[in-house]
């Protein structure tokens, strides 16, 4: 079977052919590089602890932190969890409020919800209709027993960057402590964690070519940020985050975002010249409605609500392209995407969109394959559909009253 | 070199690699992504899973993935305890720090900890569970098999106690997995922690086996993957490997224990020729085939470690978590075991790949260096 055209890369991305080469000879008895950073007794574990340290220093490098300030996980959600309720834990005597936004990937909303059955408060900020959080509504919203703000940096559906050093500022200057999920935005937007006042932050591996089951999370020294651990046992990581290192997954990251740093700036010119051709492509069928900020965004996401189509149907008829309704985590429901639905959109608009993720494998044959299938399709789809017929007739929809049976 | 130093780490099997691979390069789907790259992945997974619920005797709805064996144990005691009324856990006093520790912050949530004492031979009987446990005891945990002295401990017995008394039972099998039979449906575990880097697969990647009817907090929160049970995306080209070794390993179960013991047996025959004077702690109990952990009088473990290492020959003073610490093994004091004694401990751990040769270098140097240490504490003393 032809693979489809991988438009997907903001779901995961496959590992760079320099990562995995990197991390296959953390693996085997033939390299003798496979053991145990923890085991103090022998050569396989001190070359197992050097190499996971240069991978901290990679990692730290990108984000501009000290390798220090990083604690390896098995992921971002497992960062954002670990952020999130570390934090909640650790300062409950100073406070119960948490402010985060209705946007948020799930592994920080449900962690938020499940706080909240724990007797935390959780304000949840709307968005506005581009997708960005008014800092003007994140001030009001503060309170004097908030502890923690998390907010995302780039949003994972709609590619939207997050004024994350102005509200950096802002929680600084009322000694609020700021996490952010940046799983979207590493290797993509430039981040320094200094210059941002960001106390915590969120990374994964898997997004930026780097293996699955592998992440970091960033966590200040200076001002002390402090954790209540959520794995506990051996005492790794200085004890906010036990459990045996998997030294190929860690290397495997830390190469991943060594060539981000060294490519971003050319990869990102490319792959915008790649969105803005699919955008050009595609901007001629009737009623298509880009989702979120085109200036404040990543180069590599394009959201597009294409009315009177319904999204499953569309992604059905583009088998030949693997892209998603959403976030990938929630695209085994059929509900219409939260985040969409929360900048204001209608569920049947929020229903007929599409993410287009492109990524470092992308061709323009890619794109232009992209865009032919979708004039074909959605035409195909509107020809079947008595709704675009109405729409056609010049029938206001929203005026229609719609029996029930 | 010699590596003789399998209950902290294994290298991966080449044949667990080749099987990786794939899904590092060319299958790189999301498994909750719809497309046909996503739906290939969730395939792989759910084989995966179905290899990993053959090895140890349960049905393949039970497997929750996981990080590793401390995810496993984290989540089953954090998770459990979060869904049950405040109460009391009872583990056993030789169990792992990834067990150890969980349990000791629960008592941020208002739970009190026990711990079951062990007798000389290093196993908690049911006997000494019974000492402990109260009415309000709710949650229990004993290891399958010890990660320093290799003793099997009863869980069975414990299980079906605890089932009696209506507590739940959670064992760490991480050790005992692919060493011995693991039989989860029959043991009347509840819960049950498995690690991939310890049965020659790949590290980061662990399971949580589990009595699905059990209501239990997920200790990752979002996303919803692995039925509710664990968030985050799956770690599929290392869930992938720990499918193919836990394959590997129930097909080669009897041979790699036979081959295990005869090397074991081959290394304590040249030691009690040789040292006599040695002491193999636990060595009353049964135990798992690959596990030495010994002692020689008079020697320090720590010096006789850093001498066998510039020979090439890789051994332990004990759990790897803990060997940043000078201080004796737990599990030692814990058997009653004199201080003097315990720290003269080195834990040899033998693997599927060690050969007889291996068995000659590392008995051979063992009494070599044992016997040049012995002389220079001699010349050191007069």
């Amino acid at each position: 079977m032809k693979k489809p055209i991988y438009l997907d890369y903001s779901a995961t991305t496959p590992v760079d052919p320099r990562v995995a080469k990197t991390m296959c000879s953390y693996l085997t008895m033939d390299e003798g590089l496979f053991g145990n950073a923890a085991s103090r007794s022998h050569q396989y574990g001190w070359d197992a602890e050097e190499a996971i340290e240069g991978a901290r220093k990679n990692v730290a490098d990108l984000i501009g932190a000290n390798p220090k300030e990083i604690v390896w996980t098995s992921g971002a959600t497992e960062s954002d969890n670990l952020a999130i309720k570390g934090v909640a834990q650790f300062y409950a005597k100073k406070g119960k409020h948490i402010i985060t936004s209705k946007t948020e990937h799930k592994a920080v909303l449900d962690t938020c919800r499940h706080l909240e059955r724990d007797g935390f408060e959780v304000t949840y900020l709307d968005p506005e209709e581009n997708g960005l959080i008014d800092l003007g509504k994140l001030e009001a919203a503060m309170r004097d027993d908030t502890i923690l703000v998390s907010i995302m940096h780039v949003n994972n559906e709609i590619g939207v960057i997050q004024d994350v050093k102005a509200i950096g500022e802002l929680c600084r200057s009322r000694k609020i402590l700021f996490h952010t999920d940046a799983a979207q935005s590493a290797g993509k937007v430039p981040i320094d964690v200094e210059e941002m006042k960001i106390d915590l932050l969120s990374l994964s591996a898997h997004k930026i070519y780097g293996p699955k089951g592998m992440g970091a999370l960033y966590v200040r020294r200076k001002p002390r940020v402090r954790l209540e651990a959520q794995m506990h046992g051996g005492g790794h990581e200085r004890g906010m985050r036990s459990g045996t290192l998997a030294t190929h997954q860690i290397v495997g990251m830390g190469e991943a975002f060594r060539l981000a740093k060294e490519e971003m700036a050319t990869e990102n010119e490319r792959v915008r010249m790649l969105r803005d051709r699919l955008l050009e492509g595609v901007k001629d069928i009737e009623e298509v409605y880009v989702n979120g900020d085109m200036d404040q965004r990543v180069p590599h996401n394009l959201n597009i609500s294409f009315n009177f189509v319904e999204g499953e149907s569309l992604m059905m008829a583009l088998s030949e392209l693997a892209v998603s309704s959403g976030s990938a985590c929630t695209s085994a429901s059929l509900e219409p995407s939260y985040v969409l639905r929360a900048l204001g959109r209608s569920d049947e608009l929020a229903h007929s969109s599409i993410r287009f993720s492109i990524g470092r494998f992308t061709t323009e044959a890619d794109i232009d394959r992209a865009v032919e299938l979708l004039h074909q399709k959605i035409s195909k789809l509107r020809a079947l559909s008595p709704l675009w017929d109405m729409y056609k007739e010049g029938i206001d929809l929203s005026s229609v009253q719609w029996s029930a049976h | 070199m010699v590596y003789a130093d399998h209950n902290a780490t294994t290298a991966l099997d080449e044949r667990v690699l080749e099987e990786m691979l794939p899904w590092l390069k060319g299958h790189y789907g999301n498994p909750s992504s719809v497309h046909s790259l996503g739906r290939e992945a969730r395939s792989a997974l759910d084989r995966a899973r179905e290899q990993v619920a053959q090895l140890v005797g349960t049905h393949p709805s039970q497997v929750v993935f996981t990080s590793g064996g401390t995810e496993a144990n984290n989540s089953a005691l954090k998770g459990v305890a979060h869904r049950l009324p405040q109460g009391r856990i009872a583990i056993s006093a030789i169990e792992h720090a990834s067990v150890s520790a969980p349990a000791a912050a629960l008592h941020r949530f208002g739970w009190t900890c026990d711990a079951i004492g062990v007798d000389e031979r290093g196993v908690c009987t049911v006997e000494a569970f019974e000492q402990v446990v109260q009415d309000d005891t709710r949650l229990v945990s004993l290891m399958w098999a010890n990660n320093e002295t290799g003793s099997v401990q009863p869980v069975a017995e414990m299980a079906a106690r605890c089932r009696e008394l209506g507590i739940l039972f959670h064992t760490d099998a991480v050790q005992a997995a692919g060493k011995m039979v693991v039989d989860f449906d029959a043991s009347g575990a509840h819960l049950m922690s498995l690690s991939a880097h310890k049965l020659y697969g790949p590290k980061g990647v662990g399971a949580l086996i589990l009595d699905k009817a059990l209501d239990m907090e997920p200790l990752l929160h979002g996303g919803g993957q692995e039925k509710g049970r664990r968030g985050g995306t799956e770690n599929l080209p290392a869930i992938v490997g720990f499918g193919r070794a836990a394959e590997l390993a129930h097909i080669e179960l009897v041979a790699r224990r036979r081959h295990l013991l005869h090397l074991r047996g081959r290394f304590e025959e040249l030691l009690a020729r040789d040292l006599p004077q040695a002491v193999i702690f636990a060595g009353l109990a049964e135990r798992l085939p690959n596990t030495v952990f010994l002692a020689v009088p008079g020697i320090e473990g720590q010096t006789l470690i850093i001498s066998l290492d510039q020979q090439g020959i890789a051994v332990s003073s004990g759990s790897a978590c803990g060997s940043e610490h000078t201080e004796p093994s737990g599990v030692l004091k814990a058997m009653g075991v004199d201080n003097d004694l315990a720290l003269g401990a080195i834990r040899i751990s033998l693997g599927k790949d060690n050969t007889e040769a291996d068995i000659d270098i590392l008995a051979g140097s063992l009494v070599s260096q044992v016997k040049q240490l012995q002389r220079l504490a001699a010349s050191t003393a007069w």
